[in-house]
């Protein structure tokens, strides 16, 4: 640390940040020169609970994961066992599940732009987007029985259905999308203080997405075309009309800043209504569930011998979940990987150079969820400690040895 | 005489307690207006207008802590002499009819200084608080004070400058720019450098009481309240009223510079009834001024980083005052001084 700078540490409660985490910034005047941050404080051991619990029981918790990812986790998770016990998910179920899964899109998207305007000090826009968020957590309730929390899905399929006469209460609510997407568009891409907080701020180049593995929309608006719909669809995402969202689109540039990241936000939201209506235009009929009785699930679950992965794309980015299940009630692992995991190290190259002004609206803008993705916490004679990259590689080289004996 | 004398200084007294209530109240109340008004252009509820009166109420009976690393007699004094600046500057001030409580020659110069008091005071509590968010919020807030000083000044010389040019005894004294309003010296070109002084004048305002776009120095979400991130307490309270009380200073300000008219000659009023009209209409002058200047604003947009804070008054705002300067000084150039009446 040089004689000009200090250290500002901020977090783990602040107000900038929604969830904990621990920023240790070194800061020259108001310019950053550098930036370490701690994760782990909000360590559930959720991945353990699952360990002792059945399949079906585990559909809550994953649920659990993330209050606004509640349809991304279960998703995954789903995959994941019904990849691993070969369950084929009737078409009508896949339908359903995407129609679920935008609009949860919808709705955590308004509501981080809401968050990052309350970061820039822009109130006004915050409580004009989480009104129009309303619209959204209403349809939700009224498909779904729950505004946050859904229960939607089941290994196999899908727990309620959507029926012919509710189609117009959906239309309604996307017509109302479409129209308030012009007014969005204007009061975060025209306004001219907005446009002051977000452009040129918190750039992450597209190398830089590229080799920390960034996903989701922080690596859509650096320019990489990574979306798991497109990539590796999904549910019925193969059967749909859907292209990766760039800025480029709006701009005719990729930079990489803030403004970019709400350009991609923005454009998922209209790409979501878009593809709710295709879903609601090509609903297939048949079955909601594969197997509508769920001890008969179960007693196929706890036969089943193998393991399966379940990806999907959360409005954050890709989640990823590993299951393997051994012919037992409980399953033998269970592996989730959070996107935010993959967009904690941008933050390192999108942070540097930038004014303290700039920390929580960079900070936010990759949309972190600090509970979804702390998986472990180590805890060292009784203190908190940070596990090096030398220990771990001695740990799986002592591992290897242990087994090739 | 020596009756005389204790009368002065008793009126006196009387006059600097009463104005100090004044201030106080009247800041919470437009305080609470703001708030609601605020809330409703968010289609909010907002909170009820007695709040901030709550707000004082609950901090001062809170308890008063002073950080470990604090220097704990500048720490507890600083939001004191805040408190007494702006109540000292209210002072120079007329409040409706009344005339302000002191006065001399250089009233307007000296309000100029006494406007940087309660900053100072904040700069000066942030930096004895020991935080590094305190410490960040004082630096700032001292950027924040080298920049709107500037197009400030030059606005409040301007008036004054023009008052002397048409040969008006004290130019700097209060009595002389509220006694000869601005509007009726000038001609037109004036009057367009007098209305983009105002506007300048107007967008000082939220700096002057750290207010979006301008709150960098208390940013909540980025330095969690900045320079009052230590504070608690009566401390607090004390900083919660020197703001309300400031607010009515920049407000009153303004209305003494560019709206000192009285309404009681208009409707022929005279004794007590002219001073209540006058003072209620001094009241709607100023909750006018505070609702363009610092509610309007602050609800329509977001907040500015220090380095565009800077940029925004030493540049655009500078030259916008500079300009109006321009014109007030072509306009006293007799051949260039168009009045249409």
């Amino acid at each position: 640390m040089s004689k000009m700078s200090y250290s500002l540490p901020i977090g783990p409660i602040h107000p900038a940040l929604k969830e904990p985490v621990m920023f240790e910034f070194e800061i020259e005047g108001e310019r950053i020169v550098n930036v370490d941050f701690k994760v782990g404080h909000v360590h559930r051991g959720i991945e353990w609970i699952g360990t002792q619990k059945n399949p079906l029981q585990i559909l809550p918790i994953a649920e659990r994961i993330c209050g606004i990812c509640n349809i991304s986790h279960p998703i995954a998770f789903c995959i994941a066992v019904e990849n691993a016990a070969g369950i084929d998910v009737p078409e009508r179920a896949q339908y359903i599940r995407v129609i679920v899964a935008e609009l949860e899109r919808i709705h955590s998207h308004i509501l981080w732009a809401g968050v990052a305007a309350h970061e820039i000090g822009f109130d006004s826009v915050l409580f004009l987007t989480w009104r129009v968020r309303e619209k959204v957590l209403d349809l939700i309730e009224y498909l779904t029985g729950n505004r946050i929390t859904k229960a939607m899905f089941t290994v196999g399929g899908v727990r309620r259905d959507i029926t012919e006469d509710q189609y117009p209460k959906i239309r309604e609510a996307l017509n109302y999308y479409k129209e308030m997407f012009n007014k969005l568009k204007h009061v975060f891409l025209d306004d001219k203080t907005v446009m002051m907080r977000s452009r040129d701020c918190g750039i992450l180049t597209k190398k830089e997405a590229l080799e920390l593995c960034a996903v989701g929309p922080t690596a859509r608006a650096s320019g990489v075309k990574k979306d798991v719909r497109v990539d590796y669809a999904y549910a019925a995402y193969g059967d749909l009309d859907i292209k990766t969202v760039t800025p480029d689109a709006v701009t005719g540039e990729v930079k990489g800043d803030v403004y970019d990241r709400i350009i991609v936000r923005l454009l998922e939201v209209a790409q979501s209504v878009d593809i709710i209506e295709q879903c609601l235009d090509n609903m297939p009929s048949g079955d909601l569930t594969a197997e509508a009785k769920p001890a008969k699930l179960l007693a196929l679950l706890r036969k089943t011998v193998g393991e399966g992965v379940g990806r999907a794309e959360a409005p954050r980015g890709e989640v990823i979940h590993y299951v393997k299940l051994t012919g037992e009630e409980h399953p033998y692992t269970w592996k989730v990987r959070a996107p935010t995991y993959n967009n904690l190290m941008p933050w390192v190259p999108m942070l540097m150079g930038e004014q303290i002004a700039d920390i929580p609206i960079v900070a936010a803008s990759t949309d972190p969820c600090m509970s979804c993705t702390n998986r472990v916490t180590a805890v060292i004679n009784g203190k908190r400690d940070v596990l090096t990259h030398e220990y771990l590689h001695k740990l799986s080289v002592e591992k290897t040895r242990r087994l090739m004996q | 005489m020596i009756t005389e004398t204790f009368e002065t200084i008793t009126w006196a007294v009387l006059g600097t307690i009463g104005v100090g209530l004044f201030g106080i109240i009247f800041g919470l109340a437009y305080k609470g207006i703001d708030r609601k008004l605020a809330a409703h252009m968010q289609a909010r509820v907002g909170p009820p207008l007695r709040q901030p009166f709550w707000d004082v109420i609950k901090l001062f009976v809170k308890e008063n802590i002073v950080p470990e690393h604090a220097i704990s007699w500048i720490f507890n004094l600083a939001p004191a002499v805040a408190l007494g600046a702006v109540i000292i500057t209210l002072l120079y001030l007329p409040i409706g009819g009344f005339a302000p409580i002191l006065s001399g020659q250089g009233d307007i110069i000296l309000i100029l200084y006494l406007l940087i008091i309660p900053s100072l005071a904040m700069v000066i509590g942030g930096f004895s608080s020991g935080s590094p968010y305190a410490t960040v919020g004082a630096q700032r807030e001292m950027v924040m004070m080298m920049s709107y000083e500037f197009p400030l000044a030059i606005t409040i010389i301007a008036v004054s400058w023009r008052l002397a040019i048409s040969q008006f005894t004290n130019p700097f004294a209060m009595a002389t720019i509220i006694s000869h309003p601005i509007w009726n010296t000038v001609g037109l070109l004036g009057i367009i450098g007098c209305i983009m002084l105002l506007i300048v004048l107007l967008l000082v305002t939220p700096g002057e009481i750290s207010k979006i776009p301008f709150d960098a120095p208390e940013a909540e979400t980025e330095i969690a309240g900045g320079l009052l991130v230590e504070y608690s307490g009566r401390n607090l309270g004390l900083f919660y009223l020197a703001d309300a009380v400031k607010t009515v200073v920049m407000g009153s300000l303004i209305v003494a510079i560019f709206f000192p008219y009285n309404i009681s000659p208009f409707l022929n009023l005279s004794g007590y009834a002219s001073y209540i009209a006058d003072f209620v209409f001094y009241l709607v002058k100023l909750f006018l001024v505070i609702f363009f200047s610092i509610t309007l604003i602050r609800v329509g947009v977001a907040r500015l980083k220090i380095d565009q804070i800077v940029y925004t008054y030493w540049i655009p705002l500078t030259l916008v005052s500079l300009i109006g300067l321009l014109l007030i000084m072509f306009d006293s150039i007799s051949w260039l001084h168009i009045g249409w009446w």
